[in-house]
């Protein structure tokens, strides 16, 4: 079983060794990177190319570990037992969580745990041995679950809050790296194969200088170039159009790249300062 | 295998464990790294460093680790060549285009390969007399080209690689501040520990024995009371002035920072040369790399970080006060507007000065900077510091 990016995905070598290990060693991948290059959505990816099912399971603020594995729902039972129904069945009440259902599928499957940062500092902690030996004890019914095919799990991460060593220690880990000009365009490729080669490389170049101006808030990532890219293909605008003029340094469209008031003000005052060096 | 390579990347305080090391070897065993060095340079990386920060340390072992291969004799790789002849058979027909088999056929078998290697081999070593030159050289002779020998790839790639570090090295002009240099700063440490905010963070898990005897008292059962770990609560921001004529005073610098960093959980550090200005640096190996944008640094730590400067004050006027007057690169604007933004941003601030109190009138530089910073400057003292942290515990 082996990965190596599909047609909508490109892999960069050192993601398709990490992924690999990770699959073969049955080890958790964790993937940081800014955000936007793709790292949710490797895991689909992974799915995909290699057919299995994927689970995905969003972390929030709020999340807890144990809901991964199941929920024991003793209010309903309560309930049930006020109104004279049979509750002897435990099992009745209890909910499987998404870590459950991914021990129990008939193949293997990718389980995506994402954006684990945003969970409660101890949150990786208490998974630490589920995801370890892919077993956990329900306590309710005294049931030992036990995976039947060890998911390949892939782990997201924005670096909000460091995670702890102990978890670190029991994953592969890669960082996902803004792409370089070339692979991009590959990128750009793959999602709209019949885009202009003109077009390509003028947005490209014009979305690179816009990553690269300093003091900005949030850098334009893969997926705002990709979003910007597609409003262009729907406008059918012409590669002379991307061309900033000098009334303001940015480009058409640019709703899709630049996200945050700040940085548009930015933009402005440097449109303004340039206007003054005239 | 690789034994002194994860010992190395221990000793450099990556924090590696014997079990990602096993996972690692475990991981080689698998064939997906099929021989190239990449590959297993990419396998390294994602089952040893968990941490992006890290990855850049991680590149440099690496580099000299494997550069340390290169050094190996050349009577050792002939030595080396005559044994495993049979293993790199084996590796030619998966590392071989059939082209590239052809090839080697046309200069005859695979073992005369080998033996006009050797030969070529002890003829470089004559003519550069260094055992350890012939890498380059192999590289442009027709068997660098095959790229015959998975060993011959790697050291080659590996030299190259070094010769970055060099150059990464030779830039180094600058002494780094070691945090873990350990000099007798007890005294420094006693002075800074005045500058201590206590709040209480973290999970209840220390006992509090006195609402606990209150409340089984009131309740009649063991009621167990627990707190939350008192903690320094403190926010430092640590700017420090490296080179130049700061070298005189590396090691009372030295001596303060490793002071703070035992006593400031929450100490950040930058540092800068002679003036701020827009950018500032948290390696001195790497300050021309990897910069970091004063107002970034602005935007970041807000008001309630207490700022402390540390340099000589020493340089010429035009430092502090024109564009384009910084003694290294041209800056926009100058100096002064940094420093009195750095002011108005941290309304808690303190410029240390290692150099003797009573020279200070003496240069102007020095009474610029002691201008902008409202008079807030101590010397580099115990009694220094201990001033200074008065000046900054004031509300």
């Amino acid at each position: 079983m082996e990965f190596s990016g599909t047609k909508e995905y490109i892999s960069t070598s050192d993601l398709t060794v990490a992924v690999n290990a990770s699959i073969a060693l049955e080890k958790p991948l964790l993937v940081k990177g800014e955000p936007g290059t793709g790292k949710t959505e490797l895991a689909k990816q992974i799915a995909t190319s290699l057919d299995l099912e994927i689970i995905e399971w969003s972390i929030k603020s709020t999340t807890k570990a144990q809901q991964g594995l199941y929920e024991y729902d003793a209010v309903s039972r309560l309930r049930d037992s006020q109104l004279g129904n049979t509750v002897k069945k435990v099992e009745k009440y209890i909910k499987k969580g998404k870590l459950w259902t991914s021990f129990e599928t008939k193949n293997k499957s990718v389980l995506l745990i994402d954006e684990i940062d945003k969970a409660d500092i101890e949150f990786p902690n208490d998974l630490l041995q589920e995801l370890d030996k892919m077993e956990f004890h329900v306590y309710e019914t005294g049931q030992l679950v036990k995976a039947k095919n060890r998911p390949i799990v892939i782990i997201t991460s924005n670096n909000e809050k460091e995670l702890p060593e102990a978890f670190l220690r029991r994953c592969f880990f890669h960082y996902i790296q803004f792409p370089e000009l070339e692979t991009l365009k590959k990128i750009v490729k793959v999602h709209f194969p019949e885009i202009k080669k003109s077009l390509l490389n003028s947005a490209l170049q014009t979305f690179f200088e816009i990553r690269e101006t300093p003091g900005l808030k949030k850098k334009p990532s893969t997926s705002e170039a990709l979003d910007w890219i597609k409003l262009l293909l729907i406008e059918d605008l012409d590669p002379s159009d991307l061309k900033s003029n000098n009334k303001d340094l940015l480009p058409k469209l640019h709703g899709a790249l630049i996200k945050n008031e700040q940085d548009i003000q930015l933009f402005e005052q440097l449109a303004f300062m340039s206007r003054n060096a005239r | 295998m690789f034994l002194d390579f994860f010992l190395k990347l221990k000793d450099s305080k990556i924090p590696v464990s014997l079990n990602e090391f096993l996972t690692f070897l475990q991981a080689l065993k698998f064939n997906f790294t099929q021989f190239d060095v990449n590959k297993f340079y990419y396998l390294a990386r994602a089952s040893l460093v968990k941490d992006e920060k890290l990855i850049d340390k991680f590149d440099i072992i690496f580099g000299e680790y494997f550069n340390s291969i290169e050094r190996i004799d050349i009577d050792d790789v002939i030595k080396f060549l005559n044994i495993p002849q049979d293993w790199l058979k084996k590796l030619s027909s998966k590392n071989f285009s059939n082209e590239e088999i052809e090839k080697i056929k046309s200069l005859g078998s695979f073992e005369k390969l080998i033996e006009t290697l050797k030969k070529r081999l002890l003829e470089q070593k004559k003519r550069h007399q260094g055992g350890n030159k012939w890498i380059g050289t192999s590289g442009t002779s027709p068997f660098g080209a095959y790229g015959y020998n998975p060993e011959g790839i790697r050291i080659g790639q590996h030299e190259s690689r070094y010769r970055k570090a060099i150059k990464v090295w030779d830039k180094r002009i600058f002494k780094d501040f070691d945090e873990t240099n350990e000099l007798d700063n007890r005294g420094f440490q006693v002075a800074l520990k005045r500058l201590r905010i206590w709040a209480r963070t973290g999970i209840e898990d220390e006992l509090d024995i006195e609402s606990t005897i209150r409340e089984t008292a009131k309740n009649g059962y063991l009621d167990i009371k627990t707190r939350k770990e008192r903690e320094n609560s403190i926010k430092i921001l640590l700017f420090l002035d490296v080179g130049g004529s700061m070298d005189d005073y590396i090691e009372l610098t030295e001596r303060l920072f490793s002071a703070a960093q035992n006593v400031f959980k929450n100490l950040k550090y930058f540092y800068f040369h002679n003036c701020l200005y827009e950018g500032v640096w948290k390696n001195n190996k790497r300050r021309w790399e990897e910069r970091f944008l004063t107002s970034d640094i602005f935007r970041t730590f807000g008001k309630e970080y207490k700022c402390i400067f540390v340099g000589d004050a020493q340089m010429s006027p035009y430092e502090i006060l024109s564009p384009g007057g910084g003694n290294e690169h041209f800056n926009d604007e100058p100096g002064s507007v940094w420093l009195e933004r750095a002011v108005e941003q941290w309304p808690s601030n303190l410029w240390i000065n290692p150099t003797p109190k009573n020279e200070w009138e003496f240069s102007h530089s020095t009474s610029l900077i002691k201008e902008i910073f409202m008079n807030r400057m101590v010397p580099l003292t115990i009694q220094g510091i201990e001033e200074g942290t008065k000046i900054l515990s004031k509300k």
